[in-house]
């Protein structure tokens, strides 16, 4: 608990809740754990409902219903209402897949402010191939229907290497489907996107191209569509201000209840994070080791300790460093004046030279029998 | 461009509110918010669908006993309205 005593605690402002790790499609880059199958247990509607009053009262007032799909709740409508009450701005981040008129209409009157479709490329052969289930059409369909009740339209896109040719054709779909904001999201290669990153990772090349077309994209739209574009940080040579730094802003109870400090934590040993079964939220916020861990500046080694960037990026991304470094308090090895960089820049070379191949890998699906594996 | 003629009103993509927590008004909006200042909050929430820009300023001049707000209440709007905060009815 490094330098707990001394530390300026803020806040949460965002709670990522993690309803179910069911999911009905398998896309190879999902941010859920790899060995999610062996926590099957699920929060009940009670413990929900007293875990978003204990975050409220802390300043919480962005709330993500994610998963899995969160739509697998059946008690998603009554968990939408309960939040509307206590005044959260209730955002659903959906594969769309089992979303219906009616579901759509009956959200939107329990007080769902805003709906994220993903969709995982713009033809139908490739989403499916992806998703692992055949769901284009109905994603489409979904797309149109959050719009026409009157929702914020929030489409989001991975990007990676099976579908980032695509770029001009994803921003068209976007436009004609009419969404209000667009996030292209660079694949972020924790999890199972991790294990999938020499057949996910874009060469520099095929990155540089598709950001010159969002970019002019971008200035076209401005108006009418707002660009959320998460940056490929391997290409980056500072790391991403990760979370916003660690437990100063977000918060992620995952589907049976485990508290952390960001969505992919559960991957980093040592940490205990703590239960909200056995502890209030102000208590892991305030209190447990997990959230203390990495807070502050303290806890970090050379070169961050003494860099007069530490403030701004934190350090970058701990689950990155533990990946690479097998560290998780060594710097973010994205960071060129890490010691470790040349392990991203050899991450890099072999997704290049697959790419570059005649071979193919086999993509490993995100679904509970591969799973079972890890 | 904001014009005086009609009516403004608070984007319904958008969420206006006051947050206890951090004692101050906020928008709120996918993914997003933004902090407001006292001015910036009591101009927005007059935007409500009943007042023109006139109007407004004069509500303004009024509450605050003060006068010669218009060409900061109008930038501020400019503003809400390219952010799309704000739509003219």
């Amino acid at each position: 608990m490094a330098g707990s005593n001394t530390i300026n605690i803020t806040s949460p402002r965002w709670l990522l809740a993690e309803l179910s790790y069911k999911c009905p499609l398998q896309c190879p880059y999902c941010s859920n754990p790899l060995d999610y199958a062996k926590y099957p247990n699920e929060l009940s509607t009670d413990d929900w409902k007293r875990v978003l009053s204990q975050a409220r009262k802390m300043g919480a007032v962005q709330l993500g219903f994610s998963g899995g799909e969160p739509l697998t709740r059946q008690d998603l409508p009554e968990l939408v209402g309960y939040a509307r009450e206590l005044g959260y701005y209730s955002n659903l981040i959906t594969s769309g897949y089992g979303l219906t008129e009616e579901k759509i209409i009956e959200l939107k009157q329990a007080g769902l402010d805003h709906i994220q479709v993903s969709i995982q490329a713009s033809s139908q052969e490739l989403n499916d191939h992806l998703a692992g289930t055949t769901t284009y059409q109905h994603k489409q369909e979904v797309a149109r229907l959050v719009k026409k009740h009157g929702y914020p339209m929030v489409l989001c896109v991975v990007i990676h290497r099976q579908n980032i040719h695509q770029m001009s054709e994803i921003l068209a779909m976007a436009e004609s489907l009419g969404a209000d904001y667009l996030e292209l999201a660079n694949t972020q290669y924790y999890g199972w996107a991790h294990i999938n990153r020499d057949a996910l990772l874009p060469t520099r090349e095929q990155f540089a191209e598709a950001e010159k077309i969002a970019q002019a994209f971008k200035e076209k739209v401005a108006g009418k569509m707002k660009i959320y574009y998460v940056v490929p940080d391997y290409y980056e040579d500072r790391p991403k201000a990760c979370m916003n730094g660690w437990a100063t802003t977000f918060l992620t109870i995952a589907p049976d209840g485990t508290a952390l400090p960001c969505h992919s934590a559960r991957e980093l040993p040592g940490l205990d994070c703590p239960n909200v079964n056995d502890f209030s939220i102000e208590q892991i916020w305030n209190e447990s080791k997990a959230f203390n861990f990495f807070r502050g500046t303290d806890w970090m080694q050379e070169p961050c300790r003494s860099c007069d960037e530490k403030h701004k990026d934190f350090g970058g991304c701990r689950c990155q460093a533990f990946l690479f470094n097998g560290d998780a308090a060594s710097t973010d090895p994205v960071c060129s004046k890490s010691p470790e960089r040349h392990r991203i820049d050899a991450a890099i070379n072999s997704a290049r030279e697959l790419a570059l191949s005649a071979d193919e890998k086999p993509l490993v699906f995100r679904n509970s029998k591969n799973s079972k594996q890890f | 461009m904001i014009n005086t003629e009609t009516t403004l009103r608070f984007s319904p993509m958008y969420r206006l509110q006051w947050e206890e927590a951090q004692q101050k008004f906020v928008i709120l909006y996918p993914e997003g918010m933004v902090e407001l200042n006292q001015s910036s909050a009591e101009i927005l929430k007059l935007c409500d669908g009943s007042r023109a820009l006139p109007a407004i300023v004069a509500e303004l001049e009024q509450k605050f006993a003060t006068s010669g707000l218009t060409n900061d209440v109008t930038n501020f709007l400019n503003v809400a309205l390219q952010n799309g905060w704000i739509q003219h009815d």
